[in-house]
């Protein structure tokens, strides 16, 4: 083929996909570079999407092409990364077009922070990312993996990646799906250096599949100077993983939560998946319990119908029962019901303040045992009432200085 | 030919004349005060009409010619039959047909299916429209190939205009769902139901010539009137004046996008904090997704609280019917009904009040039912640093909204905009919207997904609110946030030329729109 003729093609551009842009950018052998562009917000934007296309087409040194980009309202973070995307198609590059991050995207998370939603966001749908944070699930979840379509795989990569440096997720801890086994190593380098803080394994079947993402992990970290930990979450979706849930639980010190993603597992098994959910029940806890004794969270399975809040509702109380300790989300409205229904009931708050006040008063009394009426309480207890108590201040359903009106 | 350009109260540049009248510049809200007195039509004689009351003609086009159609005239419809009109465009059909020219159209509003009129227009049989105009027309009109200048008033405003004198009608063709041959008439029964007639009750008082046209003509009499016969020229019965599923929709359905459900609730809770929702008050309900939520959220509040509201005011549909039906609203005050429960409900109960832009939102009136409502609901293309709000055209300029009952409504006690930041990359909190329609003295509230705003002259509001959980912020400071996310805009150029002129509730220009470049 001659250079002329090859062509790089990233982005959608559709009524359905706003926020998101379509690039073409084809290498000529010479007429410099010719740039079209086709936007709603051209009279607004047009000036800075140009000089944006032409400092990357620089970046690259391409010097001679045809760039057509039919825009949709793109932020320039999209813009940028479709136009990589393009590009890479046509030429071999080390190098990345990378923008500052912005100042919001650089904290941080920790090991025990509570995850009880996660919102699912497919890496190459831009526009879902945008307001993704406003509705304040614990996690959003940037997805490469069964969300996105295996020929739109590369062009997700670079979507992730600047969305993980430029979109403002106001405080959600940040994950990313990987792909399972190669596809997933190669989206590593896309997100490790990009302040990613938990990294979701799917379809985890041993503790190899955690050891080698592992292993690519590490040494991306050295080659870019990171030292801070990035915790990882393997998801079991198959009869053998559910068999062996505690080996993958407890493969890494890293891993903070393991998911059950029953879909795969109930079509694993040959069952169809139900809302009452008895088919999986096996599943679920084997789950619960190799997680409780690796000492990491278990995290359930999406809901698929996001349109039946009362279903879920349900699903979210017979998880939490059994032990599960945040669910995945598909549907920003289902955040806040998976939060009502995981929250410490009124109950297991009155309970856990009891226990914790006794706490407090033994301790400022200098004695070693706490008790309650005429029952001795375990430290151990004692540190998990704590833990209900700050999930309930989390949720906002108890003050944070609630010991000072406490009447007991 | 340069006109006069003067500065108005919002610091806006407008004519001093439009289309050849005399155009008073914005003053600022209450500041202008009519002294003359109402205009009215002629003193009409039973002698010339019927004796047994049957005004009923042979088709529209007769009736037409009866009425004297002739170049240059005023004629005007409404939009009761919304996006399944047939009405208008069947009449313009017939000026054309009798090579008449140079028409002034004064709908209440138009819709896209009024695209059919554009010929009409580039031939020159209408000159002009005086009315709101959505989709295609304000394309149009932006365009700069309208010969007149547009001019849009509110539906309030309209009828200040009519009865002020300020527009005079020619013809005015009622379009009914039901009607006798006398000219009583309302749009509760028949195929065509389209709820109440109110848009037309100014025009059936003051034009010289008035045809009511149905598709359901019943035997005398035709009730309740929503529209009297006593003020009708003549009646016409056609196969069809609408499409019905075009003008109420059978299923009007709250939003399901996550993002503006969750502005909705920012808005119903913002309410709930500031002492809105309280037993016994009133809030205006539209129709928009993001409307229908809202009154979602209140009454899911009201029911928690235990309270009622005394009314609402505004489109009605089968959530606010459900609400009333539920005890939860006492009367609905219905101005527009927006989907067949509505029309249903209005029929069957008595608490089902139909309106009219008289009742609720004539500014040169003893008062209206706007300023008695406590909250009212509100959408904008735009909103600035000042409050000031646009609700017509798009920051690229371009004319595709009508006024509807918005202004009017800013009169309530508290007036909240629930919008977007940004819509597509294109911030809605700017520095300067492209066109005022409302003065940011009446905007009380503005809420976005990613704060709200309260607009400094409500110091009991921001009172109220000190303290909340609630994500208050200023409106520099979402104007600002805006522009971090999209980017900073690049100044739009639009032509000096004026295509459009937007009238407050009073009458006087609060700002034009000129041609997109």
């Amino acid at each position: 083929m001659k250079l002329g003729e090859q062509s790089g093609v990233s982005g959608n551009c559709d009524s359905k996909s706003k926020g998101d842009c379509l690039v073409s950018i084809a290498c000529k052998q010479s007429g410099g570079i010719v740039f079209e562009l086709e936007s709603k917000v051209k009279v607004f934007y047009g000036k800075s999407i140009e000089e944006l296309c032409r400092s990357m087409l620089a970046f690259f040194s391409i010097r001679n092409a045809s760039v057509l980009i039919n825009d949709n309202g793109a932020l320039p973070y999209v813009i940028a990364a479709r136009i990589e995307s393009a590009i890479k198609q046509l030429i071999t590059s080390e190098k990345e077009f990378l923008f500052d991050f912005i100042p919001n995207n650089l904290y941080k998370s920790n090991k025990d922070q509570f995850r009880i939603s996660r919102l699912y966001l497919p890496g190459n749908t831009p526009y879902m990312m945008l307001n993704a944070g406003i509705h304040k699930p614990n996690g959003i979840i940037l997805d490469l993996e069964d969300a996105v379509a295996v020929s739109k795989k590369n062009d997700a990569r670079f979507i992730v990646r600047n969305a993980l440096r430029s979109q403002n997720f106001y405080g959600a801890e940040r994950m990313v799906r990987i792909n399972q086994g190669k596809l997933g190593l190669e989206d590593l380098p896309f997100i490790v250096p990009h302040n990613v803080h938990v990294i979701l394994i799917p379809k985890c079947e041993s503790r190899l599949d955690v050891e080698k993402v592992e292993e690519e992990i590490v040494k991306i970290k050295n080659r870019v100077n990171l030292v801070h930990d990035i915790f990882l979450m393997p998801i079991v979706e198959s009869a053998l993983g559910i068999e062996n849930a505690f080996e993958i639980a407890s493969s890494s010190h890293n891993i903070v939560a393991m998911a059950i993603g029953l879909e795969d597992y109930t079509a694993d098994i040959g069952v169809q998946r139900t809302n009452k959910a008895s088919e999986s029940l096996y599943a679920r806890m084997r789950v619960v319990n190799a997680c409780q004794a690796a000492k990491i969270q278990a995290i359930d399975s999406v809901f698929s119908d996001f349109s039946d809040m009362p279903a879920l509702a349900e699903n979210v109380k017979r998880s939490k029962s059994l032990g599960f300790q945040g669910m995945g989300c598909i549907h920003p409205r289902q955040i806040p019901v998976v939060h009502k229904n995981f929250a410490p009931n009124s109950d297991e708050i009155e309970k856990a303040q009891k226990i914790v006040n006794a706490f407090f008063e033994a301790e400022k009394k200098g004695l070693a045992v706490v008790s309650v009426g005429t029952k001795m309480v375990d430290p151990p207890v004692v540190k998990r009432q704590l833990k209900i108590l700050e999930l309930a201040i989390s949720l906002g359903i108890l003050s944070k200085d609630w010991r000072s009106e406490y009447v007991g | 030919m340069s006109v006069k350009m003067n500065e108005n109260a919002v610091g806006r540049m407008v004519p001093a004349e439009i289309n050849g009248q005399k155009a008073i510049p914005f003053m600022g809200v209450g500041k202008f005060i009519p002294t003359k007195r109402k205009y009215n039509s002629d003193i009409a004689s039973n002698a010339n009409y019927p004796a047994d009351g049957n005004k009923k003609q042979k088709d529209l086009k007769e009736a037409l010619i009866k009425s004297g159609l002739a170049d240059g005239m005023r004629i005007s419809t409404h939009h009761h039959f919304r996006n399944g009109d047939l009405l208008a465009n069947r009449l313009f059909d017939i000026a054309h047909e009798m090579g008449v020219k140079d028409l002034i159209w004064f709908p209440s509003a138009s819709f896209p299916c009024h695209e059919h009129l554009i010929p009409y227009l580039e031939n020159g049989t209408i000159s002009r429209i005086e009315g709101s105009m959505n989709g295609p027309l304000g394309k149009f009109c932006s365009e700069g190939k309208m010969k007149g200048v547009a001019v849009l008033r509110s539906h309030g405003g309209r009828y200040q205009a009519i009865q002020d004198g300020e527009v005079h009608i020619d013809i005015a063709i009622i379009g009914a769902a039901c009607a006798d041959s006398f000219g009583n008439a309302n749009g509760l029964t028949g195929n065509s139901a389209s709820g109440l007639l109110g848009f037309a009750l100014a025009d059936s008082q003051f034009a010289d010539k008035v045809i009511v046209v149905t598709d359901n003509m019943l035997a005398f009499p035709c009730v309740p009137w929503q529209i009297q016969g006593n003020y009708v020229d003549f009646t016409v019965e056609m196969d069809q004046v609408g499409i019905p599923e075009k003008i109420v929709s059978g299923t009007t359905q709250i939003t399901k996008n996550p993002d503006r459900l969750y502005i909705a609730e920012l808005t119903a809770n913002f309410c709930n904090e500031a002492g809105i929702i309280k037993d016994g008050f009133s809030f205006q309900a539209g129709a928009g997704g993001t409307s229908l939520a809202v009154g979602e959220f209140f009454g899911k509040i009201m029911k928690e609280k235990g309270i009622k509201a005394r009314f609402a005011r505004g489109g009605s549909n089968k959530y606010l019917v459900q609400m009333l039906e539920e005890g939860l609203v006492e009367y609905i005050l219905d101005g527009q009904t927006f989907d067949l429960e509505g029309v249903r409900s209005m029929r069957e109960n008595s608490n089902h009040v139909w309106t009219s832009p008289f009742t609720s939102y004539n500014y040169h009136g003893k008062g209206n039912f706007a300023g008695m409502v406590d909250v009212a609901i509100l959408g904008a293309t735009e909103v600035d640093v000042d409050f000031n709000a646009n609700v017509v055209t798009h920051s690229d300029g371009y004319l595709l909204h009508g006024i509807g009952g918005w202004q009017n409504c800013l009169f309530s006690k508290t007036v909240i905009l629930p919008i977007p930041l940004f819509r597509n990359r294109i911030p809605v909190v700017r520095d300067k919207v492209t066109t005022i329609c409302g003065p940011g003295e009446l905007i009380d509230v503005i809420v976005t997904e990613r704060g709200i705003a309260i607009n400094p002259l409500r110091k009991d509001l921001l009172n109220k609110l000190k303290g909340s959980s609630l994500p208050i912020k200023s409106i520099e400071e979402l104007k600002k946030e805006a522009e971090v996310i999209c980017g900073v805009m690049e100044e739009l150029v639009l032509s000096d030329e004026i295509v459009a002129a937007i009238k407050w509730v009073d009458g006087t220009v609060i700002d034009v729109v000129r041609k997109v470049s």
